[in-house]
């Protein structure tokens, strides 16, 4: 069906003209920084100027474990988003 | 560009929006708690409506129905466009024009974020897409009715975006955090979008005989293929039992096709339109409108492929993928040659 | 030209491109690209109101952003034939958004300090929308033309096809204002980041600002007008 792999995937930050840190706007797929920072501008700011935005790669994203009183990371610790298992596509049923 | 009037609002329209901004005040109010690792940490969170998140422990059968609707929305929003996309070029004013370009555009964006919301369940938005161009996923039935005139552009607007809304409203509450965050914007967006649906109608309503009768026929049309929405009726619904008690769904069927109609009345008389249905009246008893739901085997064909667009509808968005496939390619041979982290833009 | 025709043009430009640009909804290649192609399409079309809409005044016979849009006939509008051409594949369509957006923006620029308020107002919002436009062929003229065989032989067979009907752009339409040489200096070094040859300049059909079109135009103008024309005094 589809051979081509597919864009990254990457995690857009959006700090406005007024804030203190940069929040998670959201995710888009795009072929590289170019061109997830020029989507993003126009998907999650509606091109407003003075908007910081950041956008990284999502599978570098290494997030904290489930346990956070442990001050250790486990180096395994998993990415975000992300689950080792792939699950098995539900066929669709008759209504949502 | 002339003065954009407002547009003309269906009544109703002001209670769901409370619904929305109560329940995202909810959501950003709520205390973040430990990630639950087991299955008594996740009953635990369910039974005080906290938020699940993506790093918590979840049954595998919550995750993979989650998992189901989640991207069943997302296919319904991409999938969607294709029957507004249909008027665009032909849309009798340039105001309508705009509207109906930013709507579709609005759509695009609903199925990106309900596909990144997807993603955080564990799925690639790739195999989503295969599967829905192989015919394993589905989206809502609507999407197979053709829109054969102008009306039918409002007409789907006002009546399956009136009954998305209704349907959406309640999962701004839903247990998946993320689910919740995205239903919160599409809501918001898509009850604008039902009544600039109810604005294009109410236009058409106004003007000449010709318009009417071409309103009235397009509402006619349109009237049970939203009513089907729903869903089958509680008692022959497989899933929604076991969906309540994970609070993903938050009410049946039936009420929500219920409160549907009970909203669109009141709109249809505004609109000076009869809808198609002779049983259709108020019940004093019950306090709600009498009406006759919509054929459910008609409902159960078109789901399985047989409604007047399906195959049509699937075959333009496999083959938009696969024209599409040289240029995904291009940008990515292009990345590859040139991977360094900040390119400058030549201009 | 007088002012109502200048701007008429102008207005032109931007509806007719906008036409061709809300062709690819539903159909572009990937969907982040509907989103992107969807919003250019939406910033050409609200260019396009606000042109129309003064040009209608200008003209002082009651004609507003609808009637000069849906009532007039194919050899009444004046927009460039660039704008009108087919999409064809997304390498035609980034090929002729390159060569557009680069002269709108130009345009525009000059516009912001000519002495025609309402003009100067409309290209102060105009300038900014087609700075993304240009950023966003830029960004495919290079991934396209620097990317695999295909799509470079496909971009470069865009670019060929295009190039002829760029020479009308420079045309002049408002008075004092050239733009091909600044023009040239944005496209070239792209074309050339992009292993693209610069096509020769040859052949240069010319007309749309007089009213001749392409052969392609009068489909374009019956599908935008045909509901409106259908009902008469109809209230949209």
């Amino acid at each position: 069906m589809t051979e081509s792999p597919d864009w990254p995937l990457w995690e857009v930050f959006v700090r406005a003209r007024r804030g203190v840190a940069h929040t998670h706007a959201g995710s888009l797929h795009a072929p590289d920084a170019a061109m997830a920072l020029h989507n993003a501008r126009d998907l999650y700011t509606r091109r407003s100027e003075g908007v910081s935005i950041w956008v990284v790669p999502t599978a570098t994203i290494a997030a904290s474990s489930p346990d956070e009183k442990d001050s250790l990371f486990d180096p395994a610790a998993d990415k975000a988003y992300r689950h080792p298992t792939f699950f098995q596509l539900p066929e669709g049923v008759e209504h949502l | 560009m002339g003065n954009d009037v407002e547009a003309v609002r269906p009544p109703g329209g002001e209670r769901l929006l409370a619904d929305v901004d109560a329940a995202e005040r909810e959501l950003t109010q709520a205390r973040p708690d430990a990630p639950a690792t087991d299955a008594a940490h996740f009953e635990a969170l369910l039974a005080k409506d906290a938020k699940i998140e993506p790093r918590d422990w979840m049954p595998d059968g919550y995750r993979a129905t989650l998992l189901r609707q989640i991207s069943q929305h997302a296919h319904s929003e991409i999938m969607g466009m294709q029957p507004e996309t249909n008027w665009i070029t032909r849309a009798p004013s340039l105001r309508r024009k705009s509207i109906l370009i930013a709507k579709v555009q609005d759509e695009a964006g609903h199925g990106l974020y309900l596909y990144s919301v997807a993603e955080t369940l564990g799925v690639e938005r790739k195999d989503l897409l295969d599967a829905l161009h192989a015919g394993k996923q589905r989206y809502l039935s609507f999407i197979n009715y053709p829109t054969l005139t102008w009306a039918d552009a409002g007409a789907l607007a006002w009546l399956t975006d009136g009954a998305a809304v209704v349907n959406q409203v309640p999962l701004c509450r839903a247990s998946y955090g993320p689910y919740a965050r995205a239903m919160v914007r599409v809501c918001r967006e898509e009850s604008f979008h039902h009544r600039q649906g109810f604005d294009a109608l109410y236009a058409l309503s106004r003007g000449t005989d010709a318009q009417r009768t071409m309103l009235r026929d397009a509402v006619h049309r349109w009237w049970y293929p939203a009513l089907a929405m729903f869903g089958p009726p509680h008692d022959l619904s497989t899933h929604s039992d076991q969906s309540m008690a994970w609070r993903i769904k938050r009410f049946s069927n039936d009420e929500l096709r219920q409160r549907f109609v009970d909203n669109c009345v009141p709109q249809a008389e505004v609109l000076g339109v009869d809808l198609p249905d002779p049983d259709l009246r108020w019940n004093p008893d019950r306090g709600h409108y009498d009406f006759t739901p919509p054929d459910f085997d008609e409902l159960r064909r078109v789901v399985n492929g047989d409604g007047p667009c399906n195959r049509q509808r699937v075959a333009h968005r496999r083959r938009v993928h696969e024209d599409g496939a040289w240029v995904r390619d291009a940008a990515s041979a292009y990345a590859a040659k040139h991977s360094r982290v900040v390119e400058e833009v030549a201009a | 030209m007088n002012l109502f025709d200048q701007v008429l043009a102008l207005g032109d430009d931007a509806l007719v491109a906008a036409q061709r640009m809300s062709e690819w909804c539903a159909r572009a290649p990937q969907l982040e690209e509907d989103v992107a192609l969807s919003n250019i399409a939406l910033d050409l079309l609200g260019q396009a109101r606000e042109l129309l809409s003064y040009a209608g005044s200008v003209e002082g016979a009651g004609r507003d952003e609808d009637a000069l849009a849906y009532l007039r006939d194919s050899n009444e509008f004046r927009n460039a034939q660039l704008v009108e051409l087919p999409n064809g594949d997304f390498a035609t369509t980034v090929a002729k958004m390159l060569c557009f957006a680069v002269y709108q923006n130009l345009l525009y620029q000059a516009l912001v300090d000519g002495p025609d308020a309402v003009l100067a107002r409309i290209a102060a919002k105009a300038v900014k929308e087609t700075k993304y436009h240009v950023d966003h062929a830029v960004l495919w003229t290079l991934r396209l033309g620097d990317g695999t065989v295909e799509s470079h032989q496909r971009m470069q067979a865009g670019l060929d096809d295009v190039w002829p009907f760029t020479h009308e752009l420079f045309e002049p339409v408002v008075p004092g204002v050239s733009l091909r040489a600044p023009w040239l200096a944005v496209v070239e070094p792209v074309l050339r980041s992009a292993t693209l040859r610069r096509p020769l300049d040859g052949w240069a059909p010319t007309g749309g600002r007089q009213g001749i079109h392409t052969e392609a135009f009068s489909y374009l103008v019956m599908e935008l007008q045909v509901v409106h024309r259908a009902y008469p005094g109809g209230r949209w």
